[in-house]
């Protein structure tokens, strides 16, 4: 019996789908168990399944085989306290800044009342967006685009956080930089993340744990707790044993690619 | 101060006008969006002006544009204004129907994979009937007030509307139909607040072609059965020989598609400015 609570929990879960050319295995076997307020990574190349593991969390897709429960209750269908960040921020182009973080509200109530306008200025300060408020997404950079979806996610205040390769569409330099504010969101306020990536040094950055999976059929190959303390910053990343951590990493990754 | 007790400042100032740079005659011309179409049409007219004159070419085979604007002359005020009301109406009545039919068509078309199946065919068979042949058995069928023209504006608007929303409303990007579900809201939300506002840029492509489509439909309803309206009025100049009168009738319908066209965009500039490109906003 674990003594944290586990917010997400995954029992031998097969997900398959019927393609043209026959069943595609995309998840086999998978067994996992993020515990409240932890951060995990879950990294692997493309295919490999990822997103379809968010999607079982967020109930946007039952499993074939096995079983998903989010706080101990099997998922069967979307849950309110899951909000989701998407690759491209997804904003609606016609909407101001406060509106794409009103819309949950809007959408899933039909109107905005005062106070889910108070909360989206909460969480538009949170995420730095103060004074862009009144702004078009076409008016901002794709940095700022995606600050406007976690807020939109962090809106309906989730217990968890699924983010599919969030920062994947930023140039290198904000991608860093998001990062790190996104450590400083959590560290504010505490959420279970489960963080889709392809890339190591952002899984290194941000995780408590990483989960690596392998491509066709996806399986969890590796699960391993990250080597380092927090609040990390850049110089934490340069350390020899946080090195040698991500090469590990890679050589998971790379072993698995060359073994298929 | 004078540039010439400053020899200093002259200089500067000198130099700052050898070195501005100045536009090639053809990017200043660009750079004039209005009067640049105007001054070809201007010289097209002055073309067309001279060859009817030197050439003696009769009015019956291509008349002068000034006789073109003696035969426009010739028409009393009132008799256009009846003319172009006719075929206005017609146009705008069948253009609405268009939209209002189209609309929850193009919502089934999109959100069943079962109803595209089955309807889109049958559109297209619909679509590749001609118009104008079937015109005269629709004028039979439905006699000779405007019910009949109405539908054949209908028909001739109706298609690229169709296609138009059908597309705009399957371009919402995956991720946002996922978000609506994740927060299992009404399933007429995600129509309204998601896909339609996402397929306003289609849609208006669609509005713009058809708007124009709507004025053919209305003259060619009017080529079959009509005792007033544009395409009566060409028609009976024509068959009266007053081929000036016919070509100023063309000018109008022009004038009038324009305008329509003009009137819809502007209402998307209006309307929706966040649905136009970047650059035309």
């Amino acid at each position: 019996m674990p003594v944290a609570q586990n917010a997400i929990d995954f029992r031998a879960v097969g997900q398959v789908f019927a393609t043209e050319s026959g069943p595609l295995t995309a998840l086999d076997a998978v067994d996992l168990s993020i515990a409240q307020h932890e951060f995990v990574a879950v990294l692997g190349p493309s295919g490999c399944g990822k997103s379809t593991l968010l999607r079982l969390t967020a109930g946007l897709m039952l499993p074939s085989e096995g079983a998903v429960s989010v706080f101990r209750q099997p998922v069967t269908r979307p849950r309110d306290d899951v909000g989701i960040v998407f690759q491209q921020a997804t904003l609606l182009p016609w909407a101001s800044v406060l509106d794409n973080v009103t819309f949950p509200a809007k959408h899933k109530r039909g109107r905005v009342s005062a106070m889910d306008r108070d909360r989206a200025a909460e969480v538009i300060a949170a995420v730095g967006l103060k004074g862009f408020e009144a702004r078009l997404p076409a008016e901002l950079s794709g940095g700022m685009q995606q600050r406007v979806g976690i807020a939109r996610a962090l809106f309906l205040n989730p217990d968890i956080l699924l983010m599919d390769e969030p920062f994947s569409a930023l140039d290198a330099l904000t991608r860093d930089a998001m990062g790190f504010e996104l450590l400083k969101l959590w560290q504010a306020s505490p959420k279970t993340v489960m963080f889709i990536t392809h890339s190591i040094p952002e899984a290194v950055l941000l995780a408590d744990r990483v989960i690596v999976m392998s491509a066709r059929p996806g399986r969890i190959i590796a699960d391993i707790p990250v080597p380092l303390g927090r609040p990390r910053d850049e110089t934490a990343l340069r350390a020899p044993e946080v090195q040698d951590f991500a090469a590990h990493l890679r050589d998971l990754l790379i072993a698995k690619e060359a073994a298929q | 101060m004078s540039a010439k007790a400053d020899p200093d400042l002259k200089a500067v100032t000198g130099s700052l006008t050898r070195k501005a740079p100045s536009l090639p005659l053809t990017e200043r011309l660009i750079a004039m969006p209005v009067v640049l179409p105007l001054l070809t049409f201007a010289v097209i007219l002055v073309l067309w002006e001279s060859a009817t004159r030197v050439f003696a070419i009769p009015s019956f085979i291509l008349p002068a544009p000034t006789r073109i604007i003696e035969g426009f002359s010739a028409v009393p005020p009132a008799r256009w204004g009846a003319h172009v009301w006719a075929t206005l109406r017609v146009a705008l009545i069948g253009y609405l129907v268009a939209i209002v039919v189209s609309l929850p068509i193009a919502v089934g078309l999109a959100k069943s994979r079962l109803m595209s199946r089955a309807f889109y065919p049958l559109l297209v068979v619909i679509q590749s009937v001609p118009v104008v042949a079937v015109a005269p058995i629709i004028i039979v069928v439905l006699g000779t007030d405007d019910a009949p023209r109405v539908v054949i504006t209908f028909m001739i608007a109706f298609f690229p509307l169709v296609v138009s929303m059908t597309t705009g409303l399957m371009a919402t990007p995956p991720e946002l139909i996922e978000l609506s579900r994740s927060l299992r809201a009404p399933q007429y939300r995600e129509i309204t607040q998601i896909r339609l506002p996402y397929a306003i840029p289609y849609i208006f492509s669609g509005l713009k072609i058809s708007v124009t489509l709507a004025v053919i439909g209305a003259v060619v309803a009017e080529f079959v059965a009509a005792d007033v309206g544009i395409g009566f009025f060409i028609q009976f100049s024509t068959s009266m020989f007053r081929l000036p009168q016919a070509w100023a009738g063309l000018v109008v319908l022009v004038a009038m598609s324009l305008l329509l066209f003009q009137a819809v965009s502007l209402a998307q500039r209006v309307f929706f400015p966040w649905s136009l490109p970047k650059e035309r906003r």
